[in-house]
């Protein structure tokens, strides 16, 4: 494995970040009442169920948390040789008068949350979607910008952010690398 | 990255079991689609999709139809009736017209076996085999497999019996080549001036005795009786069919209790299965027309879905 350029975060700070957002989150929202959590497959869904854990112990109150897949809704299906498998989205709980907060670990160029937020409109119509994440790298190429951010990072378009999650990598960190 | 690595889908019999895991995973997704208020993704916006049949559908090019509308795809309908082929055009000049209009997949029902594959030939486009003759309905072989691996878990060890007449029968064709790769025990029974010879090499049990194919089987097949045939003096009568083959409550005790019923549609109720097992707890044919689309949608999502060199 290539040596990162940049440790960006350990376990330590995500954890921290990640608390900071659940607060935000809270005192945005006056309250977690309505406000349910969307993960974006794959690392915004354990990030999302993480948060929920949060919000459970900071206001005493389960929050529902759903899972969204983003391949149908993908813009460049036709630039790929071959298909992704497709997994199931999951949001089992109704959208209107609900604050969606939309969960990633990267905001890179935009283009997966406008197909995120394509798919959650053709699921239902929530009152509002924000978007969290744990880190923002730059580069918009649409015009979306990030509610709650654990980390701002200047990056250049040839580095790659990668976020290791100890559900889906076994470990736990965020890291700057060069694109090989 | 998943994605089929060929241009058609012409039968299950070159189909690998990672082919068919892939598409049988696909559909069991997109099947949520088709169940949610909007049901529409934008997956193949920009793509055209022809269903071509030769010979009568509604079903099937129905549900190819609202498979390619889920997923954004143009879809446009052309049956031997209303097409040039009244007028004497060949298969291969009405291939080069379609190609010549831009199409990306062909659907195809012809009445000669092997005919999607000519077609096949001459196209760019992908073609997906919608029934040829007495040779393959691959997504009918498809939806029916969803249709058991959802109530069953697998295939493994499973007994299928298909009951009536599977020497013509393109569904059976599909069913024996797809089942058999997992593993399943298919049986064949109805009269034998309707049974194929040469399926021993699958490990297809054939017998005249519809009471011995379903003695403890799993899954129940009924396969339409075409009634075109008994012209031909295949069976004595329709009344003595029933009689003899058809599936009734007193026959589908013989089965597991938990056995599934399937039939392909459409139904000759009253002649290959009785009205009560047809509408009965055990019978699942409206989940196999609803699967149907999924399956539908999981093959051109794989073939179409994504670029160039797909």
């Amino acid at each position: 494995m290539i040596e990162p350029k940049a440790l960006l975060m350990d376990a330590a700070q995500m954890n921290r970040a990640l608390s900071r957002i659940a607060h935000e989150i809270i005192e945005r929202n006056k309250g977690i009442e309505s406000v349910a959590l969307v993960g974006i497959r794959r690392r915004g869904v354990p990030l999302a169920q993480r948060l929920a854990e949060r919000l459970q112990e900071f206001e005493g109150r389960t929050v529902p948390v759903g899972i969204l897949d983003i391949t149908l809704y993908r813009d460049d299906l036709t630039e790929l040789s071959s298909v992704p498998l497709i997994h199931k989205s999951e949001v089992n709980f109704k959208l209107p008068g609900t604050v969606v907060v939309l969960v990633d670990d990267v905001l890179y160029t935009g283009r997966t949350v406008r197909a995120a937020l394509d798919a959650l409109l053709d699921i239902g119509r929530p009152s509002v979607i924000q978007l969290a994440v744990l880190i923002d790298r730059g580069h918009r190429e649409l015009p979306i910008r990030a509610d709650y951010v654990g980390k701002n990072v200047p990056t250049s378009k040839r580095e790659v952010v990668e976020v290791h999650l100890t559900e889906v990598d076994g470990d736990e960190f965020v890291a700057l690398y060069d694109l090989p | 990255m998943a994605g089929l690595k060929r241009k058609d889908i012409l039968g299950l019999k070159d189909l690998s079991v990672d082919e068919l895991d892939l598409i049988l995973n696909t559909a069991d997704t997109l099947k949520d689609i088709a169940t949610r208020p909007i049901k529409k993704v934008p997956t193949l916006r920009g793509k055209s999709l022809v269903t071509l049949f030769y010979e009568n559908s509604t079903r099937t090019a129905k549900s190819f139809e609202l498979a390619g509308k889920y997923l954004s795809a143009d879809v446009i309908n052309v049956s031997v009736s209303s097409s040039s082929v009244q007028k004497g055009e060949t298969l291969k000049d009405t291939a080069r017209n379609l190609e010549a209009m831009g199409v990306d997949a062909v659907v195809m029902r012809h009445s000669m076996g092997g005919a999607p594959q000519i077609l096949s030939r001459y196209l760019k486009a992908s073609v997906i085999n919608a029934g040829d003759g007495m040779h393959e309905h691959p997504s009918q072989g498809l939806l029916d497999m969803l249709t058991i691996r959802q109530k069953k878990g697998s295939f493994k060890g499973l007994k299928v019996a298909i009951i009536g007449d599977s020497y013509h029968s393109r569904v059976a064709r599909s069913n024996i080549y797809g089942l058999t790769k997992y593993g399943a025990e298919v049986w064949l029974a109805g009269p034998a001036t309707m049974l194929p010879q040469g399926y021993e090499e699958y490990g297809v049990k054939v017998t005249t005795k519809v009471d011995e194919a379903l003695e403890g089987a799993d899954v129940v097949n009924v396969l339409r009786l075409q009634l075109e045939r008994q012209e031909r003096g295949l069976f004595p009568s329709i009344a003595e069919y029933h009689r003899l083959w058809g599936v009734n409550e007193r026959r589908l005790k013989l089965a597991k209790p938990d056995a599934l019923l399937m039939h392909p549609g459409p139904m000759n109720r009253g002649v290959e299965l009785s009205t009560a097992i047809a509408d009965g707890n055990q019978s699942v044919i409206l989940e196999q027309v609803t699967n149907g689309v999924a399956v539908r949608m999981a093959l051109l999502y794989l073939l179409l879905g994504g670029g160039e060199s797909a």
